[in-house]
């Protein structure tokens, strides 16, 4: 450069000089805290409020074979991802035990990362386990991780409007339209923002109406007349005149917020709600209902996307075998029930629903479980957090979808994701 | 550029000997030590300089090359150029980089006019003036993402209280083109009073004596600020406007927290962002900062041709 950011320069290469150092330094102390004892198993996971006691009774459990350290993950799902990426691909070996949120799994097997699950662990991690959790975990007909838990999102209604909850999504449209009609509260929350959860909602209405986005080798762009068809679908509900002027700009939790100011009839979201509603408008809660997520086609129950996450073990871990026994041990039934009961994470783990605990915690859990039954998963490729940016972009603003021509420009960036050619928006 | 200090001291010598002849040899003597003890002092910074700055510099121009996603290590090959096509053929590139510009542009313009007008109050203010001042620049003392978090809140329907005064039926963080504005809008407010401290610090420049001159002479206020102040401040208005423009160039973190890049209002560094950090691809991502390297370098040269002699620290001629 001819000239003159001088001062700018000098500042960036003082700052980079301290940041070396500081990088240099702190791999240094970290390592300093398994000096002598047992091997020390880093699990990097998500914040979850009451991991640290699961994490206790496993240490507990593990009779001094091994001792976890719970290494707090960021809040966000996608820093929490980069930051573990930055990680694995400087090889650091202070990882051991990885919470992966379902939708990297493939990533993280593909770029070599993570270990396979074979033999006993395979058999453990595989026992019991929802059907849906299972395929999430597995790439290239391979085990890669253990599924912790799941999730998946349902049609919250207020009882004091809506007597019976509608059963499709016409007719939830139609029940809000009549609602307005009425000047009562109307309005239908969900996550409409260009992000993650809009994918989920896409991905729903997809294969709800028995449609594909990606095949099943996760290489080849589908998006086939059922995609379309939830295309049309979103589209028509998003210019019906039934959701929050916010609609495009919500993510979860400003869903929920939305939910509590009692302007809103129905509300798609998962089971945080519940709880957080309990707890913020007691009042407000006492009329909420639940019901199964509406089906797109009337003969056809919906599909639901599954969320969740894995735990998968770090393939420069020094501690292979500790690190899936200690993965293995915070997935169990146990611990499943009682992280399920504590931080409201539903269990992957089939028999954990007939515990007598589960139902006082979840009234809602038999509606959960009949829609985990025949859940869905989102594309399962090792770019999907391309094609997740893709389909986030293109389908947003949700009101402009055209639906043939948008499904045509999905099928082309989609591939091109696939491919890691074109460049992500 | 010659050392400063190494200008009396010639002259001293010349005015002492008297004769052409003898200052030469005079004078390269105490240049040279200079020089050489000059090299020497600044050898270790420019050392350190190079390998921080060069060796990522060269290091993405040659991941740019390459064909490598950390997904796909098995796929990593040499491509050549054909990532620059891949990049300057999409239309997600020329969308940022429109955006990028548009922010530039009219964000720089609006700062400068604003920036301008302050200065001049900070300067003739007599009563309260560092209270003026100060007040002036708490924008600028926040921290961006936190200001950025507030802009956010308050365009968002029902919690924000500008969002529920100037558009209660709608979201305009999800429309293109106000969002666009309000990423501006959040620029200006940020920025504006960096741009009026550094012309506040030109206007200092400007003598009294000679606008008392022009005075005299019978300029308007007008002809004064145009023919006496603004030539004496071009070197402060070079620095102003090239520093705002570089910086507002890379401009990231109010997009960031405000839209996310959401409905086409990506930069091109959010881009890069993207596709190197999220989207894994090396290859790619190095392509997309390499463009941005030399967009910032093509930036700065036409400041320089543009503003020509007006650069600090350089000769009459404009040589520096």
């Amino acid at each position: 450069m001819p000239t003159s950011p001088g001062p700018h320069r000098r500042a960036w290469a003082r700052a980079t000089a301290v940041l070396t150092a500081l990088g240099v330094a702190m791999p240094l102390a970290a390592c300093a805290t398994d000096a002598g004892g047992p091997p020390v198993i880093n699990l990097y996971y998500a914040p979850e409020q009451n991991l640290p006691e699961v994490v206790a009774t496993c240490n507990e459990a593990a009779q001094g074979r091994y001792r976890i350290n719970y290494q707090v993950l960021p809040r966000d799902a996608d820093e929490q991802r980069v930051q573990m990426v930055r990680r694995l691909a400087a090889e650091d070996n202070d990882m051991d035990v990885l919470g992966l949120d379902v939708t990297w799994t493939q990533e993280f097997a593909s770029a070599e990362w993570v270990r396979e699950w074979t033999g006993e662990y395979q058999t453990a991690a595989e026992q019991d386990t929802l059907p849906a959790a299972v395929e999430s975990a597995r790439y290239e007909d391979r085990l890669y991780a253990a599924p912790k838990n799941t999730n998946v999102q349902l049609l919250w209604y207020r009882t004091d409007l809506v007597d019976e909850p509608p059963a499709t999504w016409d007719e939830l449209i139609e029940a809000a339209q009549e609602l307005r009609d009425q000047g009562q509260p109307y309005e239908i929350i969900t996550m409409g923002a260009q992000y993650e959860g809009l994918v989920v909602l896409f991905n729903t209405l997809t294969a709800s109406a028995g449609g594909e986005i990606v095949d099943e080798e996760g290489t080849e762009a589908v998006v086939d007349e059922g995609a379309v068809q939830a295309l049309e679908l979103l589209q028509r509900f998003a210019t019906a005149g039934v959701t929050s002027p916010a609609f495009s700009n919500a993510m979860e939790d400003e869903a929920r917020l939305a939910f509590q100011t009692g302007d809103a009839a129905f509300q798609l979201n998962w089971p945080f709600v519940y709880p957080a509603l309990q707890e913020d408008a007691p009042e407000l809660a006492a009329d909420v209902g639940w019901a199964p997520y509406p089906a797109v086609d009337p003969d056809q129950p919906a599909r639901v996307t599954a969320g969740g996450y894995n735990l998968a073990v770090s393939a420069y871990s020094r501690y292979p075998a500790e690190a899936f026994e200690a993965a293995l041990c915070l997935r169990n039934p146990e611990n499943q029930l009682f992280s399920a009961v504590n931080d409201g994470v539903p269990p992957t783990i089939e028999s954990v629903y007939d515990e007598p605990e589960l139902a006082e915690a979840y009234p809602m859990r038999d509606v959960i479980l009949d829609e985990l039954l025949d859940a869905s998963n989102r594309p399962l490729t090792p770019a999907y957090q391309n094609v997740s940016t893709v389909i986030a972009t293109t389908l947003s603003p949700p009101s402009e979808i055209e639906p043939a021509a948008t499904a045509q420009r999905l099928r082309e960036q989609i591939q091109d994701a696939l491919d890691s050619r074109g460049v992500l928006p | 550029m010659t050392a400063p200090s190494s200008q009396p001291g010639a002259e001293a010598v010349r005015v002492q000997t008297g004769g052409a002849r003898r200052r030469r040899p005079a004078r390269s003597e105490g240049a040279a030590a200079e020089r050489r003890l000059g090299w020497l002092l600044c050898a270790p910074a420019a050392v350190v300089m190079v390998a921080v700055t060069g060796y990522p510099i060269l290091y993405s121009v040659w991941l740019s090359l390459q064909r490598y996603d950390l997904r796909f290590p098995d796929d990593r090959e040499f491509v050549g150029l054909a990532n620059y096509g891949t990049v300057l053929s999409n239309e997600f590139w020329w969308n940022a980089f429109f955006v990028t510009m548009l922010i530039t542009v009219v964000s720089v313009a609006i700062e400068f006019v604003l920036g301008f007008g302050l200065a001049l109050v900070m300067h003739r203010t007599l009563v309260g003036r560092g209270l003026v001042r100060t007040s002036a620049l708490i924008p600028y003392g926040i921290v961006t993402v936190v200001a950025a978090f507030s802009w956010r809140y308050a365009w968002t329907p029902g919690t924000g209280y500008l969002a529920n005064l100037f558009t209660p039926e709608q979201a305009p963080l999800t429309d293109r083109a106000s969002a666009l504005a309000i990423i501006i809008l959040a620029e200006v407010w940020k920025t504006t009073p960096f741009m009026a401290l550094l012309l506040m610090a030109g206007l200092a420049l400007v003598p009294e004596d000679l606008l008392k001159a022009a005075a005299v002479d019978g300029a308007g206020a007008w002809q004064r600020f145009v023919s006496v102040m603004l030539p004496v401040m071009k070197p402060a208005i070079l620095v102003a406007l090239l520093f705002r423009t570089l910086d507002a160039f890379r401009i990231f973190d109010n997009i960031f927290i405000l839209t996310g890049g959401a409905n086409d209002t990506s930069s091109v560094s959010m881009l890069t962002y993207t596709n190197l950090i999220q989207g894994l691809n090396l290859g790619i991502g190095s392509t997309l900062s390499v463009l941005i390297f030399i967009t910032v370098a093509i930036i700065a040269f036409l400041f320089v041709k543009l503003f020509g002699a007006a650069a600090p620290g350089s000769t009459q001629e404009g040589a520096r």
